[in-house]
């Protein structure tokens, strides 16, 4: 093909010239061009390589329906491969690359897969590479992945923001083509709040560029003009241009993404590339239009073979020829006015050629007219060229007995116009509809029944006269208006004229492939993009693969990243003929999301990377930092693992900081405990059935902890309750588990229990909590406490008191996780920082030591005291010798299915205490076994779950789940396996309580 | 998907988290045959298409709400708090039966 | 039926491709079978094939009510792995690698199994612990597994965000070196073909709407959209649909609801990503097909549901995972993406049982993990229909166990089947 620019004519701005690099050379275009467009102009013909056979490929459409030009548009980070050239806005600057091609576009060594071509037919993978070792594979594989994809991703990060946005309306409008444009007229003109989205950067559609059409006696471009002045004008009106709207969901929620940068080089200062758009709205009139299909032949994939009615938007919006002499293959009366607009616009027309014998006088008289040669009852056989077209073969064919004659006839052409007749955008109305329904007068899909409000309008739905789309679309919007509660008034009437040669929609005779009774039998594409021809449609039928969904996972047609815009029907119908049914027989397949593809990046918006999930800081937060704390991550909360001085390692920082608790005094933040506030006349009755141990007993002024089941009777959390009032409770939970807990006490209340008076409230971000710990805790808190005796008789164990410390009002309660004596310090979240540094001050004179979540588990390690490794929800409370803590006197959630024999063996996996008898620091998720060596480990019995070095006992110790539980085991020599980082030590096998045992230490 | 919260009015899906199957009753507390739990914990009639169903508002007013819901075409019908709340009076079901305000 | 060879491929090319032979064929249904396997997908072809490959079981027939494959065999991630770490599910998940290993061999049918590595992302020194406990488990059953640090990891997935910055930085992951991804739809033709091959009748378009009893009250046979089908034995396999299924044999409830799962693919690109990597900080895994587009899921959508398709929260999630992990896939697009209907089971563990009733035999409960177990699936079925009890390998996947308190909950999340 050798295409150019015209002299005149188009929608583009010849005064405003861009410059563009398409493989490093330079050319220039004009404002209003696509990449295509702006190529095309200056004589490029060459635009990528095929998938499969590197077959050279020009470009076929002006569309997103586009199956060759594929390009890496950008570069670097901003780099995005499989671009479609006949959709990208030409803009100053603009960077290009082919794709798919080694060593360049012009000579692709992979092209020799055309040699191989006869052996790579659909599905011939299948059939081979299975030798001649198992794992062969993985090298063919190497290779084959090297082929196979298109463009390359870049390996830098994307430096563009995307942004989210929610829409709603009443009537969203999908399309701005002349049936999208009277739809939102109806729609908007009834008082309905409206969107009209549309893919490209102006609306009108099938309007665009149009010269000859009249409506309403406007000329075609004005009505568009003045619709549009209209819609602006009407304050609930939004119209949003370069937005396509990709998927429908559920409940007439669908997805769009607005391209808000994409036509310049880079986005402007804070501006996002992409917005995503979440529209719910009430009804949807879609109004996506229609796509050309092609025609099956050989060698229909040259370059400067396209679909007819593109090489017609090429010349009428942006003022181009697709080439010199351009020959038209229609079998229906749309491609005429391809023919008419370009011969008007000085392109030789070396041809029309039209399998029908007949037609229409207005459409002969305009051809003839124009001494355009015409021949009917005549077919294309083959298309020529190398990187280009060259020739066109036609040959004479009888429609009745729908046969090629054998004689030839060789044209020369650098263009070849195509048109088999229209298919209807339906994906949309796929998504969320019924199965498509046939309709033999386009010989293709419409909407099947709507399973949402939406309608279709125009010629997604196969009208394809301009009239009868507008009609529709009014009516289609007005009656979406009125479902969402808007009365409308009398639909209009279009006045419509159109020129003579415009033809009949309802003109087409089937054809779908082309096959020379004699001579070379090419390969003839169905799908250009995955290179899938009329032959693998045929071999998947001879082997079976005859569903439609076979066919299309067999031979991959449809399912390249054209999604089979124009090879779907043409596809089936090849199967219909190889099957002998009819096509609605063989049927179709479903349409999945997206229309078109869509970036990542804007599905993702900004929601990604770091603000993937939101971060949670305790009130302390910026103090553990300032204090030099190694913040580690817990769920989606920062908390201090250890609080290192220099030269220290996380190692020797908890030891110290463990000891130092034991010895003195320690504080750490635990504010991230799940904390819940739990009111009312009946909680508690409703605490008693909700924790497994007794909560009756429970005074004013005491915290008790309590074990929480699952309904199968697993344990689910754990935690101290206090009660701080006759009807008040504070409830706290794990880090992990507050969301669930507080869910499940919801549940509890709304759906089994609804006669309680209970409430139940959130309140973990409303508390700072400090555990100060250690024998010096008294003496320290006793030093910021004046209104409260903290001595044994004032605060016994377990005792809640308010208090103030310093002028900051407090809740003190008498808890240990530590084993030592030791204080939890609650206050309003908004004082925490104070709270911290005042007992930090005061801390001074008593060697106090800040501690993090390390040594809170050496501590709690010690003790034996169990915590999520331990609660992984496949542990009951007796597997963790916790099962005293289930009343046998009272019902509670989880106690029926906890009974279940199987919860009860004994040979079940119980807490046990661990101790390295070598000396080796023990790790977590080494397994217990028997065998005494590496090589010979045996079977698992267990798994050492929570580890530590114990400064209390001096040794490294562990907690663990063992078959039997430690009287069973405690004579036994186990080993600590740990194949994965190569350990295999002997240990001990003790009480999971390695450390002050009777627990006088905290009783003090 | 959009689910119509009685308090909050019709918001997106995202804002609930499911339930389970709402037609399955807990026993009584003081049930203690095992074969009653275990049918109340662990068997569902998973019907394919209409479906009495819990939802959660965790990203609005919290309540639980019982949903009819056909899984098949994922259509919902009515939906009611359940709870304390279940059965308001008849001047409190006029007013939050209003319209949903977005 | 043909052999499948490089040499049959050239043969062919010669006389231009017509000669192939169809890969299944498609009988009339017979008044009556030894066996009947309801559902014609991955694990019902597969027990099909082994019933008559292992136990000389050929009068049998798979009966599908759409076309062969089209549930959760063709809409599946195809990641392919044993990293369990509950010991049923560990020896269970490895026979089925062991027979992955050699199935395209095995069926003369190319799977293109590709043992490129399954690697699990740590981001907390927790998670490494959870890892360790898992890989260890591995370990000791004769499975392979290693733990990774940072830069190994970064190493492995080029690409992969492992700075300090992130959210959840990444420290480390667990890789099982032989999991890997295979070509989903090839199974199902694979095993079917061998199926076929093996005098098993495969049954298209028919659809089961409900089962014949004899005397005794022993199911008998299923009825069909084409007509009664009598057998001594009726396998139900038909994942998603259990509950319908069983419903018309009288089983009114089961441990079982089906909730959608989302699947998702880009445009096809040169090879960017080299292994299936997973999110440890959520729940998102990755790999890339052979064509080149990055296949992806993340979370079930979270309710009950019979639609093949799911929601925008998912979608947009999944993307925005995907997109921090990899901050160079924000340009790339999305160019499909679809649902399965998953049979979650009460503890995410399968069941593979003789009953419930006398003459039925169950297959179900796969969860989101059905199509790495179809070999074994497959196997340990016909091995359960054929000698009526259970192999070794799946006696621990009863219907009863949920029941007993032998729950095999891989995740510890309680029954609970969307937290599965």
């Amino acid at each position: 093909m050798s295409g150019y620019r015209l002299k005149s004519g188009g929608l583009v701005d010849r005064s405003k010239r861009l410059n563009f690099t398409f493989d490093g050379k330079r050319y220039g275009g004009f404002a209003g061009d696509t990449l295509a467009s702006a190529l095309l102009a200056n004589g490029v013909s060459l635009f990528g390589r095929s998938f499969k056979y590197h077959r050279p490929r020009g470009v076929y459409s002006a569309g997103p329906e586009e199956p060759n030009a594929l390009v890496t548009l950008r570069n670097a980070g901003r780099s995005e491969p499989n671009t479609k050239a006949t959709v990208v806005e030409l803009y100053e600057g603009l960077e290009a690359h082919s794709q798919n091609r080694w060593p360049n576009l012009q000579y692709d060594l992979l092209s020799i897969n055309q040699i191989g071509g006869p052996m790579l037919v659909a599905g011939f993978y299948y059939k081979t590479f299975m030798g001649p070792t198992r794992k062969a594979w993985m090298l063919y594989e190497h290779f084959i992945r090297k082929a196979a994809g298109l463009g390359a991703a870049s390996k830098e990060a994307d430096p563009d923001r995307y942004e989210k946005s929610n829409l709603f309306c009443d009537v969203l409008v999908v399309g701005a083509g002349p049936a999208g444009l009277a739809a939102a007229l109806a729609a908007g003109r009834a008082g309905a709040r409206v969107v009209l989205a549309d893919e490209n950067a102006q609306a009108g559609g099938a309007l665009l560029g149009e010269k000859e059409e009249t409506i309403d006696s406007l000329p075609a471009q004005d009505w568009v003009a003045q619709s549009l002045a209209e819609l602006a004008a009407l304050p609930d009106v939004s119209i949003m241009p370069r937005t396509t709207v990709y998927g429908y969901y559920d409940h007439n929620v669908l997805g769009a993404v607005e391209r808000v940068a994409d036509h310049f080089a880079t986005p402007n200062a804070h501006q996002a590339r992409q917005k995503h758009w979440t529209i719910r709205c009430a009804s949807v009139v879609l109004a996506t239009g229609a796509i050309e299909r092609p025609i099956v032949f050989d060698g229909n994939d040259k370059p400067g073979v396209m679909l007819a009615d593109s090489a017609r938007r090429f010349a009428l919006r942006q003022g181009i020829a697709v080439g010199r002499k351009v020959v038209v293959f229609t079998n229906n009366d749309s491609a005429y006015r391809s023919a008419v607009d370009l011969k008007d616009a000085g392109v030789e027309i070396a041809a029309i050629v039209d399998p029908r014998g007949d037609l229409s006088s207005p459409l002969k008289g305009a051809v003839q007219t124009r001494g355009i040669r015409l021949l009917t009852a005549h077919v294309v056989t083959g298309a020529k060229g190398g990187n280009a077209l060259k020739t066109v073969e036609i040959a004479p064919f009888n429609p009745e007995s729908q046969t090629v004659g054998e004689s030839r006839e060789w044209i020369a052409a650098d263009s070849l116009a195509v048109s088999g007749g229209w298919t209807p955008t339906i994906h949309l109305a796929s998504q969320a509809g019924g199965k498509p329904v046939f309709n033999a007068e386009i010989a293709s899909f419409v909407p099947g029944e709507a399973l949402q409000n939406w309608r279709a309008a125009g010629a997604c739905k196969g009208d394809l006269a301009l009239k009868d789309c507008l009609s529709a679309g009014a009516n289609a919007g007005a009656l979406a208006a009125k479902d969402a509660g808007f009365a409308s008034g009398t639909t209009p009437a279009f006045d419509v004229t159109l020129p003579a040669h415009a033809g009949s929609g309802g003109s087409l005779y089937p054809l779908w492939e082309v096959t020379r009774p004699k001579g070379p039998k090419g390969k003839k594409f169905v799908d250009l993009q995955h290179d899938v021809t009329a032959q693998d449609v045929r071999l998947a039928q001879c082997e079976g693969f005859e569903s439609v969904e076979h066919l299309k996972r067999y031979t991959t047609l449809g399912m390249a990243a054209d999604q089979g815009k124009t090879s779907n029907v043409n596809g089936l119908a090849l199967m219909a003929a190889a099957l002998e049914r009819s096509i609605p027989e063989v049927g179709t397949t479903r349409f999945r999301p997206p229309y078109t593809p869509v970036a990542l990046g804007a599905l993702a918006g900004r929601e990604t990377g770091f603000h993937i999930s939101p971060v949670r800081r305790t009130p302390m937060h910026d103090l553990h930092v300032k204090a030099g704390a190694d913040m580690l991550t817990a769920g989606q909360w920062m908390r201090p693992q250890v609080y290192r001085k220099s030269g220290e390692d996380v190692f020797d920082a908890y030891v110290r900081e463990a000891r130092r608790v034991r010895e003195g005094v320690g504080m750490v933040d635990v504010s991230t405990l799940g904390k819940i506030d739990v009111q009312g006349p009946d909680a508690q009755e409703f605490l008693n059935r909700v924790y497994s141990n007794g909560f009756k007993t429970l005074a004013v002024g005491k915290a008790r902890y309590g074990l929480m089941l699952r309904e199968d009777g697993c344990l689910f959390d754990d935690g101290t309750t206090w009660r701080l009032g006759e009807t008040r409770y504070l409830m706290t939970t794990t880090t992990a588990n507050a969301a669930g807990v507080l869910s499940h006490l919801e549940f509890l209340l709304a759906t089994v229990w609804p006669e309680m008076r209970v409430q139940v409230t959130s309140v973990t971000e409303q508390w700072a909590g400090i555990a100060v710990a250690g024998p010096k805790s008294r003496a320290l808190l006793q030093s910021v406490i004046e209104d409260l005796d903290l001595s044994n008789e004032g605060v016994p164990f377990m005792g809640v008191c308010p208090a103030t410390l310093d002028d900051i009002p407090v809740l003190v309660a008498r808890l240990s996780f530590s084993g030592e004596l030791a204080y939890e310090v609650y206050a309003g979240s908004n004082y925490g920082a104070a709270l911290w540094e005042k007992l930090m001050l005061a801390g001074e004179a008593y060697d106090l030591v800040p501690y993090g979540t390390e040594a809170l588990g050496t501590l709690r390690i010690e003790k034996g005291h169990v915590a999520g490794p331990e609660l992984d929800g496949r542990t009951t409370a007796r597997d963790l010798g916790l099962g005293g803590m289930t009343s046998r006197k009272k019902h509670y959630i989880g106690r029926p299915l906890m009974e279940r024999e199987a919860l009860n063996e004994d040979n079940r996996q119980r807490l046990v205490g661990v101790i390295s008898s070598n000396g080796t620091p023990l790790r977590a998720g080494s397994h217990l076994v028997e065998g005494k060596t590496a090589e010979q480990p045996g079977r698992s019995l267990g798994h050492v779950s929570s580890t530590t070095y114990s400064p209390a006992i001096d040794k490294f110790i562990a907690l663990a789940l063992l078959e039997g539980g430690w009287e069973e085991n405690k004579d036994r020599r186990l080993f600590a396996a740990d194949p994965l980082r190569g350990g295999h030590d002997p240990v001990e096998v003790v009480s999971p309580c390695f450390f002050d045992k009777d627990g006088s230490r905290m009783h003090v | 998907m959009r689910i119509p919260c009685p308090t909050c009015g019709e918001r997106d899906v995202g804002e609930f988290t499911y339930g389970g199957d709402a037609t399955v009753a807990r026993p009584a507390m003081d049930e203690t045959d095992p074969a009653v739990w275990n049918r109340f914990v662990y068997d569902r009639e998973n019907p394919r298409g209409a479906h009495l169903e819990f939802w959660q508002h965790t990203g609005g007013c919290r309540a639980w709400i019982k949903l009819q819901r056909n899984v098949l075409t994922h259509e919902v019908g009515a939906s009611e708090l359940v709870g304390p709340w279940s059965k308001p009076s008849e001047k409190d079901a006029q007013t939050k039966r209003q319209e949903p305000v977005e | 039926m043909g052999h499948y060879s490089v040499f049959s491929l050239v043969k062919n090319a010669m006389t231009g491709h017509r000669n192939w032979q169809r890969a299944w064929r498609s009988p009339d249904p017979k008044p009556k079978y030894d066996v009947i396997i309801v559902g014609g997908g991955g694990h019902g072809l597969a027990t099909a094939y082994y019933l008559a490959k292992e136990h000389g079981i050929t009068n049998v027939a798979v009966i599908e009510k759409g076309w062969l494959g089209g549930g959760n065999v063709g809409r599946n991630t195809t990641i392919v792995r044993s990293n369990y770490m509950l010991p049923a599910n560990t020896r269970f998940y490895e026979w089925s690698m062991k027979l992955w290993e050699g199935l395209s061999q095995d069926l003369n049918y190319n799977v293109m199994f590709s043992s490129r590595g399954v690697l699990n992302l740590a981001h907390t020194p927790a998670q490494i612990d959870a890892y360790a406990r898992r890989g260890n488990s591995m370990r000791l059953q004769g499975v392979d597994a290693e733990l990774l640090d940072r830069d190994q990891v970064a190493r492995m997935v080029p690409g992969l965000d492992v700075s300090e910055a992130a959210r959840f930085p990444v420290i480390g992951g667990l890789c099982q070196p032989r999991g890997g991804t295979a070509r989903h739809d090839a199974v199902a033709w694979g095993y079917a073909r061998g199926a076929s091959d093996r005098g098993v009748d495969i049954i298209e378009q028919c659809e089961t709407t409900g089962f014949l009893f004899d005397d005794q009250g022993r199911v008998s046979g299923v009825k069909t959209t084409r007509g009664d089908i009598r057998a001594a034995k009726v396998g139900v396999a038909v994942a998603g649909n259990t509950s319908n299924v069983l419903r018309t044999a009288g089983v009114e409830r089961l441990p079982i609801e089906s909730h959608v799962l989302q699947a998702f693919v880009s445009e096809p690109l040169k090879p960017l990503i080299d292994t299936v990597v997973t999110f440890g900080a959520g729940h998102l895994y990755i790999s890339q097909s052979d064509k080149g587009g990055l296949v992806f899921g993340g979370d079930i959508d979270g309710y009950n549901s019979y639609a093949q398709r799911g929601n925008l929260p998912i979608v947009e999630h999944v993307a925005a995972m995907a997109v921090a992990m990899f901050p160079n896939l924000s340009r790339l697009r999305l160019l499909r993406h679809w649902g399965g209907i998953m049979d979650m089971s009460m503890d995410g563990s399968p069941i593979i049982t003789t009953g419930p009733l006398e003459g039925l035999y169950l297959n179900a409960g796969w969860c989101y993990g059905g199509f790495k177990a179809t070999p074994a699936s497959g196997w340990c079925f016909a091995w359960t229909i054929a000698k009526d009890q259970p192999h070794a390998l799946n006696a621990d996947f009863t219907l009863e166990r949920f029941h007993q308190g032998r729950t095999i909950d891989e995740r510890g999340a309680g029954p609970q089947p969307r937290l599965h």
